[in-house]
């Protein structure tokens, strides 16, 4: 049972097969790694399997039945991502590889530069933050070391938010973009958009949004977000692995320059030079990951069907159980927000002196997929002076019996290493 | 099952580690980190005529990884260079012998029992943290000691 009247996570788990097997021997698979990755329902395995025996061909070129088959179900894919996100326009859904593929195709832009869109520069500031995500943070360190702009970051606050206060400073007239993460895969905080976007208005810098862990777990609005560039990945969404997508305001993805060169991003080639698609097709070089995209739609729309807001709610009464569930645990530490106010299910924790890799692997034996180290997120580890964490991240499958094995687990642990 | 990895010798190890601590004078001084779990390790090696005359560390990580440190100082602080190679050899081998190896407890005293941490991909890099440290300070401490 769960805490959200008419939202059943136990019917849910049935879509998902891999839920149903067993590990170490006749073991319930208690999985609580969706951070990481989720797993996948029948309709996108079906998906995937029934475009490879039906429908396989390369995509916008050929003219035969397979090839426009093909290229209808990857285009109606940018068609059902471009709604699930509320994006005004399809054509800025550009395809990558994942997130980090995303941001470093934005961060080469604001690198190179190109008319309409001016290069980054010594005296230019880019602006991150310590809870970034690594692949929010090694781009604009290379970007920065390339152009020699400046790095600079909002800290954290002890209970675990972004540390606002000094907003003005941070961003600033040299203030070119600011770069940061909607929902921490780390501390699972859910971070204010409206005030760091009014204040890059003010200076007229851009703004971009690590979506890569709200996006699967609430309804999310690129029009209503106002901020310029969003980046999220498929695979922690129900979807396939190797698909991710940039979102970008249409006049930006125009102006920028392209990332990566090859087929199907062109317009016309001489052994001098090339003029480039139109977007989104600029930014999509080489036969694209076609299947995937094709998932990610499939993935949409079983997410849409269940109802984001639902999704959420789910979650968010999860989350808050298993905080005063944690928290009876003899020696526990929650690392990031206590209580389930603006914040996602991805709770990270210490469990006294036992390092979290022996939790891990103790959790394993019983069944329970956590993740520990440091997430990709080792300056959010430093900030809060330990060397890894335990982290459990919960979905929409995700169970209150789960969250009590987790506990029961934990107190095992303890014991075995009391 | 977590008897398998989590040894009575390891868990000792863990608990009470050996020789933990860095100390004066040492030739050589390495940082080994395991980027994908954050376990560290400093360690040094003090050279004296070909012997090893002391290792010592510092470091923070799993179970295993604090445990294996403690181990290496207790098993090569003492022996000569070339020796604790060959040990550091029948280590290597076992923690890469997928539990199909029966160690030998005459070569590798308490060490025999990470031969069950070498069922667990993940957790091999964890046992050899230190002992890659171990061969990096060595071998930068051989060689100072051949351009002297």
């Amino acid at each position: 049972m769960t805490a959200v009247t008419g939202f059943d996570a136990e019917a849910i788990r049935k879509d998902f097969p891999v839920l149903a097997r067993t590990v170490h021997d006749g073991l319930p698979l208690v999985y609580l790694d969706n951070a990481a990755t989720s797993q996948k329902p029948s309709v996108v395995i079906d998906t995937l399997r029934e475009y490879y025996e039906q429908h396989n061909a390369n995509v916008h070129r050929g003219i035969h039945v397979l090839a426009e088959e093909a290229t209808a179900l990857y285009e109606g894919a940018r068609d059902k991502v471009a709604a699930f996100v509320g994006a005004p326009s399809r054509d800025e859904i550009v395809f990558t590889k994942n997130s980090s593929e995303a941001i470093n195709l934005v961060a080469y832009a604001i690198g190179t530069g190109s008319a309409g869109f001016p290069a980054l520069g010594p005296g230019d500031e880019v602006v991150i933050s310590e809870m970034e995500h690594h692949s929010n943070i090694v781009p604009w360190q290379l970007l920065c070391q390339r152009t020699g702009a400046t790095l600079r970051w909002f800290r954290i606050t002890d209970e675990g938010r972004l540390d606002l206060s000094d907003l003005d400073t941070v961003v600033n007239e040299r203030t070119r973009i600011v770069a940061y993460v909607h929902q921490s895969n780390i501390l699972g905080t859910l971070n204010p958009v409206s005030p760091i976007v009014e204040r890059a208005r003010q200076v007229g810098a851009l703004v971009l949004l690590d979506a890569s862990q709200s996006v699967p777990h609430q309804p999310v609005d690129v029009t209503e977000l106002g901020v310029d560039f969003v980046a999220f990945t498929g695979h922690k969404m129900c979807g396939p692995t190797g698909i991710g997508v940039l979102w970008a305001r249409r006049d930006l993805l125009e102006a920028m320059p392209p990332f990566l060169g090859g087929g199907e991003m062109i317009e016309t080639v001489t052994m001098e030079s090339s003029t480039f698609a139109a977007v989104p097709h600029k930014f999509e070089a080489g036969t694209p990951p076609i299947a995937q995209a094709i998932g990610l739609g499939a993935a949409v729309d079983y997410l849409s069907a269940i109802g984001m807001d639902a999704i959420k709610a789910h979650e968010k009464a999860l989350t808050a159980y298993a905080l005063d569930a944690l928290d009876e645990v003899p020696g526990l530490r929650i690392i990031g927000p206590r209580t389930a106010v603006s914040r996602g299910g991805a709770i990270s924790f210490a469990l006294g002196s036992i390092h979290p890799h022996d939790v891990g692997q103790l959790l394993d034996e019983q069944g329970i997929a956590v993740r520990v180290g440091h997430h990709c997120a080792r300056p959010t580890c430093l900030r809060f002076g330990v060397p890894a964490t335990t982290r459990a991240s919960f979905y929409l499958y995700t169970t209150e019996a789960e969250v009590d094995a987790l506990v029961r687990g934990l107190h095992h642990v303890a014991k075995f290493f009391g | 099952m977590a008897t398998d990895l989590y040894q009575e010798i390891i868990l000792d190890h863990y608990k009470h580690p050996q020789g933990r601590g860095l100390r004066e004078p040492f030739d050589a001084e390495v940082h080994h980190v395991n980027p994908t779990c954050g376990d560290e390790v400093t360690l040094r090696v003090s050279l004296k005529d070909g012997v090893l005359a002391d290792v010592s560390y510092d470091g923070q990580g799993c179970s295993i990884s604090q445990a294996s440190a403690s181990v290496l100082h207790e098993l090569l602080t003492g022996r000569p260079v070339a020796e604790a190679m060959s040990v550091l050899d029948s280590f290597t081998e076992l923690m890469g012998s997928r539990g199909q190896l029966e160690p030998d407890e005459d070569v590798l005293g308490d060490g025999i029992a990470f031969a069950g941490v070498s069922k667990y991909p993940a957790r091999v890099k964890c046992a050899l943290l230190a002992w890659m440290a171990f061969k990096d300070a060595t071998a930068q401490a051989v060689e100072q000691g051949s351009d002297a």
